[in-house]
């Protein structure tokens, strides 16, 4: 009888969490999956009498649209390119702050963790200064190494590395603090045992610190792969998805269908495309961590 | 201590009723005295307009105009998301291509029977070409508030050294001057002239000045493809082939600064660029620049034809006030209202009697200007218009431009995704035509 009283309590206070997830996800989650079936459009919009169920017709138009695959695979050279970068250059510096050796620790922090803080438009702005290609800062330093001038965000072959370079210079500071955190988890004693034994710093490094961050990784790493697979801003402020396509990512190509052209039904299969990939990758990450941990 | 606590209920209700009556009456005294409207604008022009729309509540104490500033970037956006929750304003600023899409969307006032009505709005005060613009199946949409169109800007003193007195007339003209500057430069890393790939507006005017229709079939498919489209196209690819014109955007960040250092000497741009380029020049460049109408397709009449641009002036359907509106609409398009946003502004005015104000005629480098306007056209109004331009001709204008596909490949490309674009299109027009 307590049990019970114990549960309805539990639903009670469940409540109010429950309708806000129900109200403003579920529903709009449910029309957005409902509205990929349709073609609203800006004539829907109209007379609503325009609008009509068309099927799979949007996923259809999706898989034969040359831009979405370009789109696509853009996405996943970011994703497949910056992600484990991204993660060894967070892992490298939140290393390198757990040293004995470092002094002021808390300022090498701080100033590794602005940019994430920094709100990213401005620092787009600011990256297509140093990215310029006559007066940029960043070809006038290459030029003192004998580089020649590169066309950073004009050239198409390399205005996705220079987002990448962005991108990671902007959000390593993040998964640095949770690697941090992780590496103060690590029970002394387990180094002080393999000093002891003689162990080098590589294999300290091998076979205590990489094991022992597994979980942190794994979470590291399935939060900056879903956010990668977001990439949005980016692109959005510095290249408007050129040269010749070459920055357009998912999530872009989706803001233009949608809040451009206004094709929301389109659009709104687009994001259901790009929600399976997630929940497929996601899920593939999961599992393969699991088995190694056996 | 029962009683105490009854007393002190009645006194809340007491004090309650007093306070709701009290509110009940402001509101009721508020919505007597004044109407409001509410009248959104765009970027700079919010700002500009609230000057004058004070002089308006001035002159109708009975109307009370709340000017809201919406930056152009999400002005779209945030118009359409205003619809679709009906949340409309009484009057808009609405960028004339733009129309076609409202029209579509059922929202906008004919206002056929107010002009008819007016003392103050009338055809013959506006220019043919971009009063065309606000028409759709005879029916008139949007009263034009101030207009923008196309010309070429350019360095007198480069195009002198190359023999050049006057500004190109025709596209052989354009080409020859482009390769004399070319040619005088060498090896250097300048340019003839600038035409951003992103930017639709030069690929248009010149399928239009050579009498490329751009749609076909009603406007229900895209006719890009069409020889005289093709010749336009072909002719301005050629000066990025010939670097004539720098294919990267990126290079150029800031206009001025290239235009200023003969990165290019010729561009085609709006009237924006007059008060731009005499704040942002440097001071030795000043008289060393000059404007001039758009050359012509060999053999047509000079100057040649540009785009009918500008915003006009709507009513939305769900306005209350659509007296009042209209009102502000004409004291807008009046003579000395049209000549003081000039001077707040400098946009150009949409009534051509403003155009004999000695603020306008003394400016030189309007003079292009008011020589283009007279042969303006509207772009096709289809409300996907902005999709083909602005998603569409960029993208396969940058492809060509690139050297990534021939133009013929790019036309041919270009063409299919307008088609798939105006599918729904089709299907409305078969729809209305059963």
């Amino acid at each position: 009888m307590k049990y019970n009283n114990n549960i309805s309590a539990a639903y009670l206070f469940l409540t109010p969490a429950l309708l806000a997830i129900f109200i403003f996800f579920l529903i709009p989650v449910f029309a957005a999956l409902l509205m990929s079936f349709t073609n609203f459009d800006i004539y829907s919009l109209g007379h609503i009498s325009y609008a009509r169920f068309v099927g799979l017709s949007n996923y259809i138009e999706i898989f034969k649209d040359p831009l979405f695959w370009q789109s696509l695979i853009n996405t996943f050279y970011f994703v497949i390119a910056g992600g484990p970068l991204s993660i060894a250059v967070s892992l490298g510096a939140a290393l390198l702050l757990s040293s004995k050796l470092v002094k002021f620790k808390g300022i090498f922090r701080l100033v590794y963790f602005m940019p994430v803080v920094t709100t990213l438009v401005a620092v787009s702005i600011l990256w297509r200064f140093i990215y310029q290609p006559r007066f940029g800062i960043l070809n006038y330093l290459l030029g003192f190494i004998g580089i020649h001038p590169i066309d950073w965000l004009g050239n198409p072959h390399w205005a996705m590395p220079a987002i990448i370079l962005m991108a990671i210079w902007k959000n390593f500071g993040y998964n640095m603090i949770i690697f941090i955190a992780g590496l103060q988890n690590i029970p002394e004693d387990l180094y002080e045992a393999a000093n002891i034994e003689g162990a080098s710093e590589w294999n300290k490094f091998k076979n205590i610190t990489l094991p022992m961050l597994a979980p942190t990784t794994l979470f590291v790493s399935i939060i900056t792969i879903i956010g990668y697979f977001q990439l949005f801003a980016e692109p959005y402020v510095m290249t408007q998805g050129g040269p010749l396509n070459s920055t357009l990512s998912i999530v872009l190509y989706m803001y233009r269908e949608g809040f451009r052209w206004w094709n929301m039904g389109y659009s709104a299969a687009i994001a259901f495309i790009l929600f399976f990939i997630i929940l497929v990758i996601s899920l593939i990450q999961l599992k393969v961590q699991r088995e190694t941990a056996i | 201590m029962r009683k105490k606590i009854l007393i002190n209920i009645k006194t809340i209700l007491k004090f309650s009723l007093i306070i709701l009556c009290g509110f009940v009456f402001a509101s009721c005294s508020g919505s007597k005295g004044k109407v409001q409207i509410d009248f959104w604008a765009f970027g700079a022009e919010a700002e500009h307009a609230k000057v004058l729309t004070k002089e308006f509540e001035k002159l109708n104490p009975g109307i009370k105009v709340k000017v809201q500033a919406i930056p152009w970037t999400a002005a779209l956006e945030k118009l359409i998301t205003a619809y679709a929750s009906d949340t409309t304003p009484d009057i808009v600023q609405l960028g004339n291509t733009w129309i076609p899409e409202f029209v579509a969307l059922n929202s906008l006032t004919n206002l056929n029977k107010w002009i008819k009505n007016s003392k103050i709005v009338n055809k013959k005060r506006f220019f043919p070409g971009i009063w065309k613009t606000n028409i759709i199946d005879n029916k008139v949409y949007g009263i034009p508030w101030y207009v923008d169109t196309r010309v070429l800007f350019y360095r007198t003193d480069i195009l002198k050294k190359v023999g050049y007195d006057q500004p190109p007339k025709t596209w052989s003209q354009l080409y020859d001057v482009s390769v004399k500057i070319k040619k005088m430069y060498g090896n250097q890393e300048k340019y003839a002239i600038f035409i951003p790939t992103n930017e639709w507006v030069p690929f248009i005017v010149f399928g239009l000045q050579a009498g490329a229709s751009i749609l076909k079939d009603d406007n229900s498919f895209g006719n890009f493809s069409d020889p005289k489209f093709e010749k336009a196209f072909r002719f301005l690819i050629k000066f990025y082939k010939q670097k004539l014109a720098p294919v990267d955007m990126t290079q150029v960040s800031n206009v001025y600064q290239a235009f200023a250092s003969g990165f290019f000497a010729m561009y085609i741009t709006g009237p924006w660029n007059v008060t731009e380029f005499k704040n942002r020049l440097p001071d030795s460049l000043q008289g060393k620049w000059m404007t001039a109408p758009l050359p012509a397709y060999d053999g047509n009449k000079y100057p040649g034809k540009s785009l009918a641009g500008g915003s006009s002036l709507v009513i939305f359907k769900a306005s209350k006030h659509k007296k009042e509106a209209w009102k502000l609409i004409e004291f807008l398009t009046k003579k000395s209202s049209q000549v003081e946003f000039f001077k707040l502004s400098s946009d150009l005015p949409s009534v051509d009697d403003a155009w004999h104000d000695t603020v306008l005629t003394d400016n030189k480098y309007l003079k292009a200007f008011y020589e283009q306007l007279h042969n303006v056209v509207p772009t096709p109004k289809v409300p996907e218009w902005e999709h083909i331009v602005s998603g569409k001709v960029q993208e396969y204008a940058e492809f060509a431009a690139r050297g990534k596909m021939t133009p013929k490949q790019a036309l041919k490309n270009l063409d299919k995704d307008t088609d798939r674009i105006l599918a729904e299109r089709r299907w409305i027009l078969s729809r209305e035509n059963k």
